[in-house]
């Protein structure tokens, strides 16, 4: 077991943990913060399934910053259509 | 959500947990050596950190879009945010001076950092995207502060700043076409390209970042 596979495990179990939270949760903020988690989730598996050998593969680095900054995007794109949808939906605020 | 849903629900998220776990214990090491690859191609990238050369030379392509991506959210958050025109004055925070002190205080260095990054990204851990983090968290910093107000409709010039890196990703993506594939880089300008199309993604993700959130900071308070 090493510590990349560690990584890689931890990583499933933030995925499964935002996955139930999706699923489970009612307000709108809750459900953006589990997605998130399992965004996280995905990116650990990445990049310890990367190195669980010893070595490290630059590849899945690149391809996790670009995950992280488009999640970050995403997460803010949310966070307007809930605030949106928080305020009802139509008319100026 | 009765109680019975939900436990189900946890009882199938554990379920596909240990499915994906012992995936993952079974996975076959890859066939192809993707790391002996790119360090045996470093040399041609004109960069010698080798996550730098994946993402703006390897990879430009996914890079090229992503700022594009960035720019698409922006654009939503814009376009889902009320009161457009800035017809109602943007909350500003009442900071204390301490914070108001600090933030004028860490703003030109965080700056320095920034710049240090994006120098950095060629042979080190850095680059664009972190240098632009850090641009934005300057920003945010600003805007908490009560020193920079939120942003309601952009002008000119931060229109300009915000699609500049992407135009000038394309510009280079365009002048290289000759070489017969997608951002395939001459090797003797590659390092040059590389800090230029960097420099100018420095400062559009800074803003766009920051725009994440000084567009839900307008009239983040009450409606």
């Amino acid at each position: 077991m090493t510590p990349g596979l560690i990584y890689a495990l931890a990583g499933v179990a933030l995925f499964v943990l935002g996955l139930a939270g999706v699923v489970v949760l009612n307000q709108a903020l809750r459900r953006i913060l589990a997605f998130n988690l399992m965004g996280s989730g995905a990116f650990l598996t990445l990049v310890g399934l990367a190195q669980r050998d010893g070595g490290v593969d630059p590849v899945p680095q690149a391809m996790v910053l670009t995950g992280i900054v488009v999640a970050v995007a995403a997460t803010a794109l949310a966070l307007a259509l809930a605030r949106r949808l928080a305020q009802g939906g139509h008319g100026d605020g | 959500m009765n109680t019975a849903v939900r436990l189900g629900v946890i009882l199938s998220a554990l379920a596909l947990g240990a499915a994906l776990a012992s995936a993952i214990l079974d996975l076959p090491m890859p066939g192809r050596e993707l790391p002996g690859a790119v360090v045996a191609n470093l040399a041609d990238s004109g960069v010698a950190h080798p996550v730098t050369a994946v993402l703006l030379n390897f990879r430009g392509y996914d890079t090229l879009l992503e700022v594009a991506v960035l720019l698409l959210a922006l654009l939503g958050i814009w376009a889902a945010s009320p009161g457009q025109g800035g017809a109602v004055a943007s909350a500003v925070y009442p900071a204390g001076p301490v914070l108001q002190t600090l933030a004028r205080l860490a703003v030109p260095l965080m700056i320095l950092t920034a710049g240090y990054l994006l120098w950095a990204g060629a042979h080190r851990p850095g680059g664009a995207f972190q240098a632009g983090a850090v641009l934005a968290a300057a920003a945010v910093l600003l805007h908490l502060a009560g020193l920079l107000p939120a942003w309601a409709s952009p002008g000119f010039l931060l229109r300009l700043g915000l699609v500049g890196g992407l135009l000038a990703f394309l510009a280079v993506a365009a002048a290289v076409l000759g070489q017969g594939a997608l951002l395939r880089y001459p090797a003797d300008h590659a390092g040059a390209l590389i800090l230029l199309i960097e420099a100018g993604l420095t400062i559009s993700l800074g803003l766009i970042l920051a725009g994440l959130f000084l567009v839900l900071a307008h009239r983040g308070g009450r409606p």
